[in-house]
């Protein structure tokens, strides 16, 4: 993933940009990287979790499975979320 | 932005200055975001395998309660081993 590339080389140089534009695309690519990062490790245990033995075609029974696991992968993702920002929130109120 | 302290980094000129620092806090705070969310995927990752079975059409609570467990045991993990390494660390044991 060669995302942050040499677009912002340190702010000299031409085309300056304003700090709002340069956050924006902070943000885009953080969102996106994050995003290929949830598609692969959802692609590789729903693999796992769906097909025992690969046959010729993807069927019927485990296009449901891999939809159903996405989904249950997102909600999972989520549980864990709330859970380690709300120990994050703990953690910081006991120092 | 209700910074002002670069006023003590005298000879920079400061607009200038106060923009990239700006700048810098901000990409800072956008790290810390891509962090949690990089440890999220890596707990995620590690209590699927411990807590999923068959997906089903909903995160049953049993499986979320063990989600749950799991994410919190894995910091305890975590913050014993860290103190128990840094104590042998300290005492130049092993």
């Amino acid at each position: 993933m060669d995302s942050f590339g040499s677009d912002y080389s340190s702010g000299t140089g031409a085309g300056k940009m304003d700090t709002g534009t340069i956050m924006e695309q902070v943000k885009v690519q953080i969102a996106v990287a994050n995003a290929q990062e949830l598609l692969q490790r959802m692609t590789d245990k729903c693999f796992k979790k769906c097909i025992g033995k690969p046959g010729s075609t993807l069927d019927n029974s485990e296009q449901k499975c891999i939809a159903m696991c996405m989904d249950r992968y997102m909600d999972a993702w989520n549980t864990v979320s709330r859970t380690y920002n709300a120990r994050l929130q703990r953690e910081r109120a006991r120092m | 932005m209700a910074d002002f302290s670069s006023f003590d980094m005298s000879s920079a000129s400061s607009t200038e200055n106060a923009d990239t620092s700006e700048l810098q806090r901000l990409i800072a705070v956008e790290q810390q975001k891509a962090q949690f969310q990089a440890q999220v995927h890596n707990f995620t990752d590690a209590c699927w395998d411990k807590c999923m079975d068959k997906p089903s059409t909903k995160l049953d609570s049993r499986t979320e309660t063990c989600l749950v467990n799991c994410v919190e045991r894995f910091i305890d993990t975590t913050l014993t081993i860290t103190n128990r390494f840094s104590q042998m660390v300290q005492k130049g044991t092993h």
